[in-house]
């Protein structure tokens, strides 16, 4: 199969970007550099192509009851036009994938899920769906682009005005552009303000132009999947496929907060209900590497001599130069201030279990 | 264009190597303008100490980017007498002067005639050539 293009592919060759095969897209992995774009987002602007990720919309009087039971966190405890980070996991509560659930109204709800999973995530959905709505996967149908930074509330304005500009975190609202219908949704995988814009293809061009038109003297540019990475690692933010998947469950990862046991039924809820009570056996913890050892995905952590888990993403945080990871250990040795080692290439390098976000926000 | 130098050997694995004028039988190595494009932004070089012993075709040390590592193949066999120690603090210099501040070890050769097998500016312009167009 050849791979996809998003309608912003000739932008990005135009920008330079190199140009990797991500799920299945031909996406920008870099521009200028990973950390000149990283630093770009945490002191200016960034704009990130993320049309890749796949949408699903879910209609109907028991819309919201759906998709209820297809995720861990619960959609009854926000009201219309927020948005709501969660898991769906699998009946042996590992999980499907991770996604931004957005409840347009009563009887609406739009799903953002990851590239990678958007085919097997609407299969489980479909599966999975219990009551009076339907499921459309409308992932062809929308570009995303991401806007993100400290300096993004400024650009936004400009391009979308400063009632939207102003919308706080995690809010969804209708827009329009370029005599379009978008959604404007107050989310992100950086850590910073700033907003995610659903639009239609064919209007995907015109906003990225307009966006970088209308920021120039905010320091605006492109930042690639490379630099999406960092930025996510650096808040701790788990990445479907590196972090977590089939063999992990919320628990594990730290995505109890965005666990419900207390609402009704869900795929997964009982497997997940055992596992508490019999007690989760391992935490997904953030390390920070010492001895100049930057810890990769696979690498080792050991207690003492004995191998006890392995890193799951790891780098040198490009802001605070400090080397970082997410890794899987047992849960007695995941208190922070736990003293482990990661083996770097054959070296053991001192490690220390931290609080994440790995940055103090 | 990455820039490749004249007068300047080359291995496959696009490391540069340079003859020191001064000091015989000594070769500076480091990393051509192509690799270091290739590799993104370095932000960790690891590399032998002083003293260590080198092969041609082995892996000496590792150049690491945010979001990779990758090794450094010895286009010489030898003894390291220098490594670049400014790279531990600026590993940057990779990127930005590739053929000068960036330079990564010096090694003295054990057997001059290797030079013979690496490639010359315009071999590798058209290994490189080949590369991209991999």
């Amino acid at each position: 199969m050849s791979p996809n293009r998003t309608p912003l592919y000739d932008v990005h060759v135009r920008l330079g970007a190199r140009i990797v095969d991500f799920a299945g897209f031909e996406m920008p992995v870099q521009y200028s550099g990973i950390l000149a774009e990283h630093q770009r987002v945490r002191e200016q602007v960034g704009l990130f192509d993320v049309s890749h990720m796949g949408e699903v919309r879910v209609r109907g009087p028991e819309a919201l009851d759906v998709v209820n039971r297809l995720i861990t966190n619960d959609l009854h405890r926000v009201s219309d036009g927020r948005a709501l980070y969660t898991c769906m996991c699998a009946e042996d509560g590992t999980i499907v994938d991770d996604m931004i659930v957005y409840r347009l109204g009563p009887e609406e709800v739009f799903i953002c899920v990851n590239a990678s999973n958007a085919a097997t995530d609407f299969a489980h959905m479909l599966a999975h769906a219990d009551g009076d709505a339907t499921l459309e996967d409308e992932g062809d149908a929308w570009s995303q682009i991401a806007v993100q930074g400290p300096k993004a509330p400024e650009l936004l304005e400009r391009v979308f005005g400063p009632e939207l500009a102003a919308l706080k975190p995690f809010r969804l609202r209708e827009a329009r552009f370029d005599g379009a219908t978008v959604y404007y949704a107050t989310t992100g995988y950086t850590g910073e303000r700033g907003a995610e814009i659903y639009l239609p293809n064919s209007s995907a061009v015109a906003l990225w132009e307009a966006l970088e038109e209308a920021g120039g003297d905010l320091g605006v540019g492109p930042v690639g999947l490379g630099a999406r990475d960092t930025l996510r690692l650096e808040m701790g933010y788990c990445l479907y496929g590196n972090d977590i998947d089939r063999t992990t469950t919320p628990l594990e990862a730290g995505l109890a907060w965005v666990t419900r046991l207390d609402k009704p039924a869900f795929v997964g809820k009982d497997a997940i209900a055992r596992q508490l009570a019999a007690g989760v056996p391992r935490k997904l913890v953030g390390l920070e590497v010492g001895d100049r050892g930057i810890p990769r995905h696979g690498y080792a952590v050991l207690h003492r001599d004995d191998v006890v888990g392995a890193v799951t993403s790891g780098t040198r945080s490009p802001t605070t130069g400090r080397d970082i990871a997410l890794a899987y250990v047992p849960t007695s040795l995941s208190e922070v201030g736990t003293e482990l080692t990661v083996d770097v290439r054959g070296k053991g390098k001192p490690a220390r279990v931290v609080p994440v976000p790995f940055l103090a926000r | 264009m990455a820039e490749i130098k004249d007068d300047l050997r080359y291995t496959d694995d696009h490391e540069w190597v340079m003859v020191d004028e001064d000091d015989e039988g000594v070769v500076w190595v480091g990393v051509t303008d192509y690799a270091q494009g290739q590799l993104g932004d370095v932000v960790m070089v690891e590399v032998p100490s002083v003293g260590d012993d080198v092969v041609a075709g082995d892996a000496f040390g590792t150049v690491e980017s945010p979001k990779s590592v990758s090794d450094l193949f010895s286009p010489v066999t030898g003894e390291v007498v220098a490594v670049n120690e400014d790279l531990d603090d600026s590993p940057e210099l990779v990127n930005e002067a590739p053929y000068t501040d960036g330079w990564i070890i010096k090694v003295k050769m054990s057997d001059p005639s290797e030079l013979d097998r690496l490639m010359n500016a315009e071999a590798y312009a058209a290994h490189v050539e080949k590369a991209e167009q991999g």
